[in-house]
């Protein structure tokens, strides 16, 4: 029992180990794929064929092409991950820096995508093909197929322009910026640390819009699957049997079914999250979000090489992450698996 | 005797595909049975128009797209453009009907390249197996560990911004989600009696992929290629909108929305329309699938 476990474990960080090597690859291939001439980024188009060469070889950009990768693994292991060509400063501070941003956004969304999805959910699924099933399942449709930068245009024209509700682009009214100290760079934890709380609903107000949009997407991918996994746990004998015992409605579907899928509601709310990034890229773009989205877009217009290689990688970590955390998360819960 | 036997159960299986005849007369029943329910029916007609639409453009678009005429700039909706026009004094309508010519390529392109490199993939592994099949199945793995925009927005930035990179980028995202399901359905028939049988009879390997497996593999693909035409719109859409898709003047519907942004406050109609048509377009593909789905594949439902 023991020694197969221990097999089991070793074949998972084998699998690990061979994805993480194929996104290294993955994402040094789109590096060199660039347009970019590594050396004329940082020497500029002035300087002269001595000074290239003295930089290419300090860099490595004229070894050949698996020693440049060996390079490129090596200087990640010591925690060197580049330095951004626009910026100056060494890519992993760039990205720390706008990161609180975008988590701030996208736990809002998710906080609004799970907290309307899964109860939406199991409602069309206890009301299978009645009318509000219906409803909320078109609900969903539009959620999967609506351009989401489109949506948070809309969103601004009517909330803001029109009923003028909400505030606009960015994280904060201009005039507020600078004015609460960065501790954490999550702007709402940093504007009550300061006591300001002017400040506070100002960014609460440019959240709600951003954050719902963005979170309506997630709820479409929630809701949906929520329902398919309660319509499973409906049809099963289980709750016929207790049903007929004399248990309440109400009763079974909390205490049975809703008990028994909440470890695969755990997980796919996990994993929704982490699918924000994407939408994450789009709305940050619409509402001038100075986040990690925005950082990613900018540096692919402008082709700064080692940034995008560095957001790409952490993309495919963040991702790899999630998955295992989802695996984990089964194997803890479900005794099955055990 | 006996090789007559296995030559007949050998054609047993795909007998949707050795009769014209009756691939015609499938065909139109999956039509009907679409059109029976109406969100299918909707998705299917919508489509249709789409097709047509692009196919007739200069005669049904009562502009130029591209004429610019600076006395008639940020017109809104009225009887002579009924969409309204852009800040050059562009027919918002015509540009979006011309549109339609370039979603219907890059859906195009992308199915051609998607469907037959899932298709190889998937079966292949999922028939060898071995160390074969864990090779390949890392790499789909790899890359399905993106988001499909952020990859695509990644092999954008590498082989340059511009429409047919948009579309090279999303096939090469797009793939992994086909070959996964191809491979598991391989799987399931793997060692069913015909292949065993065409195998005795001495059939190669290419010949059995291709002829016993593939077309046992072909709803369900279909079904997947149509789904995942409306992630592939979206994330055209998308790209445009980022400015590394499809380049203005180009009527793309992302790329009019991304010019049109910037007036967007007070001329709602220049982003209102072309997202319009993403939504409709891609909802049309999400509703086909569903619908696909179970007139194709009755036990997956």
């Amino acid at each position: 029992m023991k020694s197969e476990s221990f097999t089991a474990f070793g074949r998972q960080a084998g699998t690990i180990f061979v994805t993480l090597v194929g996104l290294l690859i993955l994402t040094f291939c789109i590096g060199r794929m660039m347009p970019v001439d590594p050396v004329r980024a940082i020497i500029g188009e002035e300087a002269d064929q001595a000074t290239y060469q003295m930089v290419a070889e300090r860099i490595g950009a004229n070894l050949p092409i698996y020693q440049q990768f060996f390079r490129y693994v090596s200087d990640l292991l010591h925690g060197d991950f580049g330095t951004s060509i626009r910026t100056g400063q060494p890519v992993i501070n760039d990205i720390l820096h706008v990161m609180p941003a975008t988590i701030e956004l996208a736990t809002f969304a998710i906080l609004f995508g799970a907290g309307l999805g899964i109860p939406l959910g199991i409602l069309a699924a206890v009301k299978r093909n009645k009318p509000i099933d219906h409803v909320i399942r078109f609900l969903t449709l539009i959620g999967h197929s609506m351009p989401i930068f489109w949506t948070g245009m809309i969103g601004l024209i009517i909330f803001y322009a029109v009923l003028d509700l909400v505030g606009g682009g960015g994280r904060m009214s201009d005039f507020y910026i600078g004015l609460v100290p960065e501790t954490t760079g999550f702007l709402l934890i940093d504007s009550l640390i300061a006591g300001d709380w002017e400040v506070f609903w100002d960014a609460v107000n440019h959240l709600l819009l951003p954050a719902s949009i963005l979170g309506y997407s997630s709820m479409a991918y929630i809701t949906r699957m929520t329902r398919s996994f309660m319509l499973d746990q409906l049809n099963q004998e289980y709750i016929t049997t207790a049903r007929v015992k004399g248990l309440s409605k109400n009763r079974t579907i909390w205490h049975h079914a809703f008990a028994n899928i909440r470890v695969q509601l755990v997980t796919i709310v996990a994993l929704a999250y982490g699918s924000l990034l994407e939408g994450a890229v789009l709305i940050e773009t619409v509402f001038s979000w100075p986040g990690f989205g925005q950082y990613i877009t900018n540096n692919m217009l402008i082709g700064d090489m080692n940034a995008v290689m560095t957001c790409v990688l952490l993309v495919g970590i963040i991702f790899i992450a999630l998955n295992l955390l989802s695996d984990a998360l089964y194997k803890i819960f479900d005794p099955r698996t055990r | 005797m006996a090789t007559e036997t296995l030559n007949a159960q050998d054609h047993a299986m795909p007998t949707l595909l050795s009769n014209p005849n009756s691939v015609l007369r499938r065909l139109l029943a999956v039509i009907r049975e679409l059109l029976g329910n109406p969100s299918s029916g909707f998705g299917l007609i919508v489509i249709s128009i789409l097709l047509l639409t692009a196919l007739v453009a200069p005669l049904i678009a009562p502009y130029d797209p591209n004429v610019v005429n600076l006395g008639n700039v940020l017109q809104p909706p009225n009887a002579a453009h009924w969409f309204g026009t852009d800040e050059l004094g562009r027919d918002i309508m015509s540009r979006i009907i011309y549109g339609t010519r370039i979603s219907l390529t890059i859906i195009t392109i992308v199915s051609v390249i998607v469907g037959p490199v899932g298709l190889l993939v998937g079966t292949t592994a999922g028939y060898f197996g071995g160390w074969y099949d864990t090779v390949m199945m890392r790499i789909t793995d790899i890359f399905l560990s993106f988001p499909s925009l952020i990859l695509s927005l990644a092999f954008v930035a590498a082989l340059g911004a511009g429409l047919e990179n948009a579309i090279i980028a999303i096939g090469l995202t797009a793939w992994p989600p086909i070959a996964r399901l191809a491979r598991a359905e391989t799987l399931t028939f793997r060692n069913a009696d015909y292949i065993s049988a065409s195998r005795m009879q001495g059939a190669s390997s290419l010949r059995i992929i291709i002829k016993s497996i593939v077309p046992m593999c072909m709803p369900s693909v279909l079904v997947r290629i149509t789904l995942s035409m409306a992630t592939v719109i979206l994330t055209a859409a998308g790209l445009g909108f980022l400015g590394l898709g499809a380049q203005p003047p180009l009527p793309e519907w992302g790329a009019m929305i991304a010019t049109g942004r910037r007036y967007m406050l007070d001329n709602w109609w220049l982003v209102a329309f072309p997202g319009g048509a993403i939504l409709i377009v891609s909802l049309a593909f999400n509703l086909l699938g569903d619908g696909l789905r179970d007139a194709l594949d009755p036990k997956q439902h």
